[in-house]
């Protein structure tokens, strides 16, 4: 039997397209290691049998010449990705034994490439949480610990793909990114993940959260691997008019590590004054590594950097109280009962207020505000102002030569598990600091793994690319993850 | 600005999420103190900006006017927590 530790996407397609190993033996190889780690709580549905089945249409694929990009290659999907026939919840009781009749864009594409199934991934609820703790399938415990062994969080909002993929219970994840839900998961686990392009992938069959600001991206071991998952779930769909129809190269063949001449802007704005040290290690080392392969460092200004997060925290809540109407108890998911004398409205209210979460109740009831007769112009109107000036900031400079941004991908390593959740929203919220105002303008961004803190726990570098550039941000990407050559793994102790 | 009982009370009917009256001190709480770290963008003066629409970078295309997909009635109702020939099934509606 293969090892399937640090297995990447790019080892595993040299293995099947040799026949060193079938899809079927892969596959199971990785049922069989999510069997034993039920204390991660990583998966919210195991369906054993629609990924043999996969792997065995692989299998006859592998036997011809051509072979799809992703044949074969076993993955792990956030449960905010439609499934059809696959019971899909967004973790929330709302959706209550909810089965789509439908597949989403991106998901399609991945079995259209020939990839496989494992399951469905734990969430924080409708991707509202950086902690992985408001899910109705409960918290994600980290496969990293401390020395003092306390469970952490892996990060949210897609924490179960970022445990997944550094447990290796999966060769990579597909999760979405709507204010950093990709990146600071994998930050805190030592993992690769990528945000692309607001539009570069369609939403169509993703459950909705912000949709300006929701993007799907992937959650991998390797630089290298985001590239190949990339190509195949970008481009333009006619169910989406927000996905966009610019051309999808081949992103792996871009990567030649070459990044000489190539100018990396440091925002002054993300020094703030409670990093911890190490962070400000990281980010100088990351500096001196891409200096040192050639590259230009400009000192760059982003001056509305400090608004983002209270930007983000008006018009995220706004789109979300608008997108969530939909769940009402009539027409799927949970309905709640009513008594004889009570009526519509109660059954909507009662359905809503047993069906979500507190957090999503939270982020709902101030959309509703925001957006409310009166406070309208106040909140939501200003807010999508300084967001224009947010983009700006970044439009400047990328006009001025820079061709990615360098900064921290969080603000700290992974916290232990109930230590922010049961405290006040707004130092959860924090959390997002660094990630949000890629989402708030629309441009990719990518977290590196780059080093361990003092406790052992790993800590992330992102880079910020330019709209529709994902090809250059990820050869920038891979040249630092070379240099870095960071290769840590959590020590297995859930089995 | 904060938020007293009687605007989150309001919110909430808005909302259509059931609070029960005891939740409403703490909820309201919770909702001013969000609100007040909202309140840091008044410190941007935006009085010279009148677009708020970011433009998306990619063309917008028209697409021709017609149905290409449709008639899920089954499916669809299979999701339904109940439905009655063909419909929703709703609690009575009409006094």
């Amino acid at each position: 039997m293969i090892d399937i530790k640090n297995l990447t996407i790019s080892e595993a397609r040299e293995l099947l397209k040799s026949k060193s190993i079938s899809a079927k033996e892969l596959t199971e190889a990785y049922l069989k290691r999510i069997k034993s780690s039920s204390k991660l709580n990583a998966y919210c549905l195991v369906d054993e049998e629609n990924a043999l089945k996969q792997a065995a249409v692989s299998d006859i694929t592998l036997k011809s010449k051509t072979t799809p990009s992703m044949c074969g290659i076993p993955i792990g999907v956030k449960d905010l990705f439609c499934t059809k026939g696959i019971k899909t919840q967004a973790a929330s009781k709302i959706l209550e034994g909810f089965i789509p009749s439908y597949e989403s864009t991106v998901t399609q594409k991945l079995w259209d490439a020939g990839s496989v199934m494992l399951g469905k991934l734990n969430m924080d609820e409708f991707a509202m949480g950086s902690s992985n703790e408001t899910s109705v399938y409960g918290p994600v415990t980290s496969p990293w610990r401390s020395q003092d062994e306390v469970s952490l969080t892996p990060g949210g909002s897609s924490g179960g793909c970022s445990a997944a993929v550094a447990a290796d219970l999966c060769l990579a994840a597909i999760g979405t990114d709507t204010g950093g839900s990709i990146r600071q998961p994998a930050a805190f686990t030592g993992i690769v993940g990528l945000k692309p392009t607001y539009g570069r992938c369609s939403r169509w069959g993703v459950i909705a959260f912000a949709s300006s600001l929701d993007q799907a991206g992937s959650l991998t071991k390797t630089v290298r691997d985001s590239a190949i998952i990339l190509e195949t779930i970008s481009g333009f769909d006619t169910k989406d008019s927000t996905s966009g129809q610019h051309a999808v190269p081949n992103f792996e063949q871009m990567l030649t590590g070459d990044i000489r001449k190539k100018k990396i802007g440091v925002p002054k704005e993300y020094k703030i004054d409670d990093t911890p040290e190490e962070i400000e290690k990281l980010w100088t080392d990351g500096i001196a590594k891409l200096s040192d392969a050639g590259a230009e460092i400009v000192e760059i200004s982003l001056p509305h950097t400090r608004y983002a997060l209270p930007t983000y925290y008006v018009l995220a809540p706004a789109e979300a109280s608008s997108n969530l109407a939909r769940y009402d108890g009539i027409r799927y998911g949970k309905r709640a009962t009513i008594s004889e004398t009570e009526g519509l409205i109660e059954l909507y209210e009662r359905s809503r207020s047993e069906g979500f979460g507190k957090e999503v109740k939270r982020r709902i009831m101030l959309g509703t505000y925001v957006l409310s007769a009166g406070f309208y112009e106040a909140y939501y109107i200003r807010a999508q102002k300084v967001r224009m000036l947010i983009k700006n900031d970044f439009d400047t400079v990328f006009s001025q030569g820079i061709d990615a941004i360098l900064t921290p991908t969080a603000p700290s390593a992974a916290f232990p598990l109930g230590e922010k959740i049961d405290k006040s929203p707004i130092e959860m919220y924090l959390n997002d600091i660094f990630t949000v105002p890629a989402n708030l303008a629309g441009l990719p961004g990518i977290s590196i793994p780059s080093g361990l803190d003092k406790k052992g726990l790993p800590l992330g570098l992102q880079l910020i690319g330019k709209s529709w550039n994902e090809g250059e941000l990820l050869n920038i990407a891979y040249r630092l993850e070379q240099d870095t050559g960071f290769n840590i793994k959590p020590k297995c102790w859930w089995e | 600005m904060k938020i007293d009982v009687k605007t989150s009370k309001r919110v909430a009917r808005l909302a259509r999420i059931e609070v029960l009256d005891e939740q409403l001190v703490d909820i309201s709480k919770e909702l001013t103190n969000i609100v007040e770290f909202m309140e840091q963008l008044n410190e941007v003066d935006i009085s010279d900006l009148k677009k708020t629409i970011i433009k998306s970078s990619s063309q917008q295309v028209d697409r021709e006017d017609k149905v290409t997909d449709g008639d899920y009635q089954t499916e669809i109702l299979n999701n339904a927590p109940d439905s009655q020939a063909g419909f929703f099934a709703v609690t009575k509606v009409i006094e």
